[in-house]
């Protein structure tokens, strides 16, 4: 509902909804309503005393319920923190004491520093991003959609659904699936961990998971690389039959890479045929005297690889270490590390399209004939953005970015779900570790409250910009 | 395109609302060109890529719910193709599946019996405030006013201790029994009433904005004809504020429903809701992937209908409670 008094202003219309701006606070939300709350002015002694008592049959409820629930707890907080576990004995600063000293209490207040670094900006500049495309496709409805619908799901259910995404397994957790997918299609080679020479061939060396030649090898010669070790399934369907190689110009070494070992018995160790297998996409590399690699080179379907363009002379050649590793399995999400970034990028998830919707209704609210007019003089697209439209956004990008920060700093649910028992305590947070001190097993109330305070004393400067921007909108 | 006709122009209904109509045809003709103007092939690619990131982790979710638990174990649910098949166990399972206390679905219903109430009642106290607020002097009203609004950013974590000793052990001043406290784990009264006072610092902010911009002219006619505060409020303001208590309200609920922290401090035994039993399962199940993740769909099922059928006054909703919490 709105009101409309001046009705030949169709720019009164365009704003964003009341509801919206009440809390941005950014433009005036009030502006439109035809006129402010009465001031009193007008009020003798008697009448001013039945107004108040009318007042307070209103507000009762509300006052009572509020300094009773909220007011109280502040008060009881600042008590209760100065006490220990049990409550009987008073221990002045000691739980303070306690906060910075305790590792854990620590962890969480870095782990704070971190999310109010990383998140609200995050945030801000892809609603940014995404509000600024959404003017630019015609689905934009949809898009908003898409991109806001995370904000109605509850933390908990989005802390599953991201624990699924970022299993370590890479068969189930799909972000490590798709890094396997991209690692394998990039590195080319097949990996065969465990492979190495038979203990009784003397013609190869291992040392450090590679595998060598154990003499030189002169140009126009070959050398074979008979293998054992490697499960049946890892050779790759792929490969064929190991074939000898073809004999070696005077520029090239070649040779043949093969599992030397067949399946239910068979054929003579350290010899071709009976079915052996040719072990392909193995990197093979010559190494002169000076240990520098000159040529290198990856073994085909049968196991044969060319070396050329050598300059004659002898060389070892070698099978870098890189072709017996254990295949890449991605990376341990979930683990001590990574999992606070993981949370982070699930809180993104959800409250980029708070930014983008937020910034879209500053965008649209806008009068864009100076964007037309600069666009006009010959202003690039970028130009216009960078000096018309960021400056004018700009008052809603901080709205949002405070908005963020408060919330960042209260962050719970998130936290308390998504990580693993093990590595829970390095992505606590102050509020889970309140929870966790106070209720959750810790039963110490006392250092709960006293994280508690610690809570208030950092959202209290955000709270005062906050009030402060609300007196200067209503003394306007 | 004010300047089609003065704003004091006599005219009558029908050229009204034809000028209103040739505006507005104006509006829309003039932002399709600059519409069309800005659409590019690489916003939309751009545009798309976002979507399908955006909707991926929902879309999996959903997908591995719906696959037998067999197959969730070993694959993922972007192979369903190549290991097609659907179930619904996954869900009835889950449904009857819990702790020792209650089952999900005991926990579900929970959720509904919680969140209406926590709904109703901040909006109802809420009004009331907002209308003394706007439109009754009386002495220190701006400054109790601002006392309300900064309240609402005191973080929620700081009432958690102080209140569950008010519920648990009562209020004594002076050895006299003030408030005998509430019995835990057996009633839903605590969580209705810590959801109420976190919610009523923002809801009267909110609708004090909206009570305010009601035309004077309206309330001066009916104090003249006779009308005290209770009738101006009851006929006046409740009808008109409609629209913004529908904002809060589906605000409040979807942030009620969702809500864990309140329900892990204040919820106990056999009142917890379905983020709580849903936070325990995941604890416990740790690797039990078709149970958790059909949970989780049930946990999202009613948000994502208010959602997509209110998405309208839930956008402003969600919007205007942002700092709440």
């Amino acid at each position: 509902m709105r009101w409309r008094p001046q009705r030949w202003k169709p720019t009164a219309s365009k704003k964003p909804p009341a509801m919206t701006t009440a809390v941005a606070n950014a433009t005036d939300a009030r502006g439109s309503g035809p006129v402010p709350a009465p001031r009193g002015s007008r009020s003798t002694a008697p009448r001013g005393r039945r107004r108040l008592v009318t007042a307070l049959i209103f507000l009762a409820p509300a006052l009572f319920l509020l300094g009773v629930l909220i007011g109280y707890p502040v008060v009881y907080s600042v008590w209760r923190s100065l006490f220990d576990a049990s409550g009987r004995n008073f221990v002045g600063g000691a739980n303070y004491v306690t906060m910075f000293t305790d590792p854990a209490t620590f962890i969480a207040i870095r782990n704070n520093v971190i999310w109010v670094i990383v998140a609200p900006i995050t945030c801000t500049v892809l609603g940014l991003i995404f509000a600024v495309l959404m003017n630019r496709i015609t689905w934009a409805t949809a898009f908003k959609l898409i991109v806001f619908m995370p904000m109605a799901i509850s933390m908990v259910a989005s802390g599953v659904i991201f624990r699924t995404l970022f299993q370590e397994n890479p068969d189930l957790g799909a972000v490590n699936a798709g890094l396997v997918a991209v690692h394998d299609a990039f590195s080319g080679g097949a990996a065969y961990p465990g492979a190495r020479p038979r203990a009784d061939n003397t013609t190869l060396v291992g040392t450090g998971g590679a595998v060598e030649s154990a003499t030189t090898v002169h140009t126009g010669q070959s050398q074979d690389f008979p293998l054992v070790g490697i499960l049946g399934d890892t050779v790759p369907a792929a490969a064929a039959d190991a074939v000898p190689a073809k004999s070696a110009s005077g520029t090239e070494i070649t040779g043949t890479v093969w599992l030397d070992f067949v399946k239910g018995g068979g054929g003579v160790n350290g010899q071709l045929g009976d079915g052996k297998k040719g072990l392909p996409g193995i990197e093979v590399d010559a190494i002169d005297s000076n240990g520098a690699v000159v040529a290198s080179t990856r073994t085909g379907n049968d196991g044969t690889y060319v070396l050329s363009g050598l300059k004659a002379g002898d060389y070892r050649i070698g099978l870098p270490a890189s072709n017996f590793a254990a295949s890449y399995s991605g990376v341990s999400w979930l683990g001590p590390t990574l999992v606070t970034a993981v949370i982070i990028l699930a809180y993104v998830w959800i409250w980029a399209g708070f930014a983008m919707v937020m910034i879209a209704s500053g965008l649209s609210a806008m009068d864009v004939s100076l964007q037309e007019a600069a666009r006009v003089d010959g202003a690039s697209e970028w130009q216009v953005f960078r000096r018309i439209t960021a400056p004018l956004l700009s008052p809603v990008l901080i709205v949002v970015f405070i908005t963020l920060i408060i919330n960042v700093l209260k962050i719970f649910d998130l936290v308390y779900v998504i990580p693993p028992g093990s590595s829970l305590p390095d992505a606590t947070v102050i509020a889970v570790q309140l929870w966790t001190v106070s209720f959750g097993g810790g039963n110490d109330q006392g250092l709960g409250s006293a994280l508690a305070i610690l809570l208030l004393v950092l959202v209290l400067p955000f709270m005062i910009i906050n009030v402060r921007r609300f007196r200067m909108e209503r003394e306007q | 395109m004010s300047s089609v006709a003065p704003v004091d122009l006599p005219v009558d209904r029908k050229t009204e609302r034809q000028l209103a109509r040739g505006e507005a045809a104006g509006a829309n003709a003039s932002a399709k060109r600059v519409k069309r103007r800005l659409t590019s092939r690489t916003a939309t690619i751009a545009a798309l890529i976002i979507a399908i990131l955006w909707t991926t982790p929902t879309l999996g979710l959903l997908i591995s719910s719906l696959r037998p638990a067999k197959e969730v174990a070993t694959t993922g649910w972007w192979t369903i193709f190549s290991n097609w098949g659907f179930t619904f166990d996954n869900y009835v399972q889950v449904l009857s599946a819990g702790n020792t206390q209650l089952t999900m679905g005991e926990a579900f219903l929970n959720s509904i019996a919680i969140t209406l109430p926590a709904t109703v009642i901040p909006l109802v106290i809420a009004s009331l405030a907002a209308y003394a607020f706007a439109w009754i002097d009386f002495k220190g009203k701006d400054w109790v006013f601002i006392g309300v609004f900064a309240l609402q950013i005191v973080p929620l974590q700081m009432a958690l201790v102080p209140l569950l000793t008010l519920f648990s052990r009562g209020l004594n001043v002076g050895g006299v029994q003030l408030f005998s406290g509430l019995n835990q784990g057996t009633s839903y009264s605590q969580v209705w009433i810590a959801h109420t006072i976190f919610a009523l610092p923002l809801a009267i902010f909110l609708l004090h904005n909206f009570v305010s911009e009601i035309p004077r002219e309206l309330i001066e006619a009916a104090r003249v004809d006779g009308a005290g505060h209770g009738q101006i409020f009851f006929r006046i303001i409740l009808p008109l504020t409609m629209p913004a208590i529908a904002a809060f309200g589906i605000f409040q609920f979807l942030w009620v429903w969702n809500d864990l922290l309140v329900a892990l401090v204040f919820a106990d035994g056999t009142v917890a809701p379905i983020t709580k039993l849903l936070a325990e399962v995941t604890g416990k199940y740790g690797q039990e992937w078709h149970l958790l993740t059909a949970g989780a769909f049930i946990a999202i099922v009613i948000p994502l209908v208010v959602f997509f059928a209110l998405q309208r006054y839930f956008v402003r909703g969600l919007l205007a409670g942002s700092t709440k919490g």
